[in-house]
């Protein structure tokens, strides 16, 4: 390409630059990768990665916000936590607030569809409605229901009130029912969720089968669901049931919004104590430790997820 | 014919159950409609009635719009999530096509990397980031609200997937034309997924619109507060009995979105369920 020039100087950068320029061309694929890709590289390390391992640091210090002094106090942390009676109390209303959710949700979601599905007309609209709570903004959808549970004006007493009973009731503010009420309004957010991932299954099982099922004497609707929705339908539900769960754990509007943990921690959740712990009454490591057992509940979900994923690939 | 009636029978008892969830469903809207009809004096009236003597639809919606800046909070929505959206878009897409179409040494390791950045709930990351925020001094600002989420290593992972469908030759036919690897990105990859950008953007929208938790961290003055971080401040504000103009705020909160989601339902639902796919 360039000519040769006597002079030892030039001869040597030019040298330099065909050398740069073969490799250029020969790398040019890679290096517009590597343009293209740094910024959201760059980012995933500072806004992701990063933070992920400052909170494993964190967790394992004695540092607060605002305090110049850091120290590594190891396991310490965790030590205090499985002390700390908030945290078991926030741990077993969580896993009793998923368990309910996902089970009584998955379960409403799959009749829905399965319903929905042998519809003739009024489809999308079922569709729709089932599926308002799932987009609404939940913070403020909380204090409309927080009016359905009033306990003077609420449409849920005075319901009762109106065939007869003489009954007042603070679903809120009572221990023993406040958890159990927020149960209700997880449910209600999440059988929409549950019934459009049900409704696709269910699209996806060929109409030959059903006819197959009926020849061989399916007769009832019953029959058809057992012999062919269910087991055609077994790895969505376990899919849908992941899903469910970790989204159940991310549990944090209505008791912002609704309770606040109370009364007397009755509804503290985990995601709302790592927010008290953290950003109200800034206990720093204390909060990130939380964050820790909080991220390895969802990450063994995820995990779980994963590896059913990819059994179904293997079985369709 | 017996056949035809069971048929019926049927479908009779499907439609009435499924009514009856819808109603079950829809009731907390209704209920808080209704009140937001109500005038303060029939709020706690001792017999169940469902709409009321006087109405007081002006009183309650106007004083909800006077008494806090519902609207404000609403255009804050728009710009903090159409702020996310743009920089995702950005930074998301050449990387996306970086892992889709291009040869390159760390290609596996970068996807890896994307791959470990898809377990991480956004909820574990909140005490680093605040901190990063505050080192930056952008607490209390829009870009608070909007920084931390500007990477979506979904979006990364779901443009990957839709980029790997687009056909090689159609790029090859493009660099032959001249057109630089960067307008590649965006004038042959982005039209050819655009249902997918789609998807994504009301996946984006809904999860971030929706979102009380990173705004309730960063954000202290309610002129950049959004939707859901409002209707928590109007809660506050208002403690009063005053049911009326707390539910009246409480619709006109919840409006923008709903509207949204009836005028483009099936996109919607595509859009919230892609966290499915995850």
């Amino acid at each position: 390409m360039a000519e040769k020039t006597p002079e030892l100087c030039t001869a040597h950068v030019d040298g330099f630059a065909r050398k740069a320029h073969i490799w250029l061309s020969a790398n040019s694929e890679a290096l517009t990768a590597y343009v293209l890709s740094a910024p959201a590289t760059f980012l995933i390390f500072l806004m992701i990665l990063g933070p992920a391992g400052a909170v494993v640091v964190i967790c394992m210090s004695d540092w607060e916000f605002g305090s110049s002094t850091f120290s590594f106090v190891g396991t310490e942390n965790f030590r205090a936590l499985l002390d700390d009676r908030v945290f078991w109390k926030s741990l077993t209303n969580t896993l009793i607030y998923v368990a309910v959710v996902v089970l009584v949700s998955v379960v409403l979601g799959l009749v829905a569809a399965v319903m929905i599905e042998s519809c003739t007309f009024f489809r999308s609209f079922y569709r729709a409605v089932y599926f308002l709570p799932v987009m609404a903004t939940m913070a403020a959808i909380a204090v409309a229901w927080q009016m359905v549970l009033h306990p003077q004006i609420g449409l849920l007493n005075q319901g009762i009130r109106a065939i007869g009973m003489d009954f007042t009731m603070s679903w809120l503010q009572n221990e023993k029912t406040v958890l159990a009420t927020l149960c209700v309004i997880g449910i209600w957010q999440a059988v929409g969720f549950n019934m459009i991932l049900f409704l696709a299954g269910l699209t996806s099982i060929p109409n030959d089968l059903y006819e197959a099922a009926e020849v061989d004497g399916a007769d009832s609707a019953w029959d058809r669901f057992n012999t062919v929705t269910w087991p055609l339908l077994g790895p969505t539900s376990i899919f849908v049931l992941v899903i469910t769960a970790i989204r159940a754990f991310q549990v944090f509007d209505t008791v912002a919004v609704l309770t606040r943990g109370g009364p007397n921690k009755a509804s503290e959740v985990m995601l709302y104590t790592i927010y008290n712990e953290a950003f109200v009454f800034f206990r720093t490591g204390h909060a990130a430790t939380l964050t820790i057992v909080y991220l390895a509940i969802i990450l063994t979900l995820t995990l779980v997820q994963v590896w059913f994923l990819d059994k179904r690939v293997h079985y369709t | 014919m017996r056949h035809y009636k069971k048929l019926l029978v049927w479908s009779i008892i499907r439609h009435v159950l499924l009514l009856t969830g819808a109603l079950l469903v829809l009731a907390p809207f209704i209920w808080a409609i209704l009140i937001s009809f109500r005038p303060p004096e029939e709020l706690f009236s001792a017999e169940f009635q469902i709409l009321p003597n006087n109405w007081a639809v002006w009183r309650n919606y106007s004083m909800a719009l006077t008494e806090s800046p519902l609207l404000l909070y609403i255009l804050n929505g728009v710009i903090v999530c159409t702020g996310i959206f743009f920089f995702q878009v950005m930074f998301a897409l050449p990387c996306a096509y970086a892992l889709a179409k291009l040869n390159f040494r760390f290609r596996s390791t970068l996807f890896t990397i994307v791959l470990i950045g898809l377990l991480v709930p956004p909820q574990v990351l909140a005490i680093p980031r605040y901190i990063l925020c505050y080192k930056a001094g952008i607490l209390d600002t829009y870009a608070a609200l909007i920084a931390p989420f500007t990477i979506s290593v979904f979006g990364i992972f779901l443009m990957r997937q839709f980029f790997r469908t687009v056909p090689d030759d159609l790029i090859h036919a493009a660099r032959i034309d001249g057109l630089s690897e960067f307008s590649i990105v965006w004038r042959i990859m982005l039209p050819a997924v655009y249902p997918a950008l789609v998807a994504f953007g009301i996946f984006s929208l809904v999860s971030h619109w929706n979102d009380l938790f990173w705004p309730l961290i960063v954000i202290n003055s309610e002129k950049i507060a959004t939707p859901p971080l409002g209707a928590v401040l109007f809660i506050n504000e208002e403690a009063g009995n005053d049911y009326g103009a707390l539910m009246a705020a409480m619709a006109i909160i919840t409006t923008p979105l709903i509207a949204a989601f009836l005028i483009a339902q099936r996109r919607f639902v595509e859009g919230i369920t892609l966290s499915g796919m995850k």
